[in-house]
């Protein structure tokens, strides 16, 4: 899935640096990612994921590692199949 | 009384880029149904003033100062007055946050030209009473 992640990171986050060189629990934001670009990569993660992120999980904490948006998908996954 | 203060700064062309991608998606998940009537015109949507709003969300979260709480976008309304001033409307979790900060009165001033967006808020704090946000 993290691969998943990253592409998507590479078309909507908008970051001044090379995704691929970013480790799975590198801090998004401290990489350049704007709040704006983070509401795009939510948008294009519910768009190639078939998702929505509720409300209680629209926080800085959920997008600000692949590792953090990984287990965020993985709950909403789990919550869809349940 | 305390005083909180928050600003944001938005690329306006970033906001016509998620409009191109994502479109309703995008303009339905951060703006109020009155946001965008607010920045309808004869043209269209005008991305400046969508900007400008998107902006005055970010300054806002900047005062609410959430933890870890998850704050949607469209909880914090940017409403215009007729004679063109811009006041701010909490709801749900964002007014819950500001309660609970003892988050008294906001102010709230926008600015827009060209390639930029811009907006500074302002709370006014009063700890340990529970605020009333409408």
């Amino acid at each position: 899935m993290n691969d998943e992640i990253r592409e998507i990171l590479k078309g909507h986050a908008r970051l001044p640096v090379d995704v691929d060189s970013l480790a799975d629990d590198a801090d998004l934001y401290e990489a350049g990612m704007t709040s704006h670009a983070s509401v795009n990569l939510m948008l294009a993660l519910e768009d190639h994921f078939d998702l929505e992120f509720p409300d209680h999980m629209l926080k800085r904490s959920v997008f600000e590692s692949i590792e953090a948006i990984g287990r965020a998908l993985g709950e909403l996954r789990t919550e869809a199949a349940a | 009384m305390s005083l909180r203060v928050g600003t944001d700064l938005v690329f306006v062309d970033t906001v016509r880029g998620s409009i191109r991608s994502h479109a309703e998606h995008y303009l339905k998940r951060v703006y109020t149904e009155r946001e965008l009537e607010d920045c309808q015109t004869s043209n269209g949507l005008d991305a400046e003033r969508l900007a400008a709003r998107f902006a005055a969300k970010e300054a806002t979260m900047k005062v609410l100062r959430p933890r870890d709480e998850g704050i949607p976008l469209r909880s914090i309304e940017v409403r215009r007055d007729p004679s063109g001033w811009v006041e701010l409307e909490l709801s749900g979790p964002a007014a819950a946050l500001a309660n609970e900060s003892g988050i008294t009165e906001l102010a709230l001033s926008i600015s827009h030209e060209g390639d930029f967006a811009a907006a500074v808020v302002v709370a006014s704090c009063s700890s340990g009473s529970a605020a009333t946000i409408r």
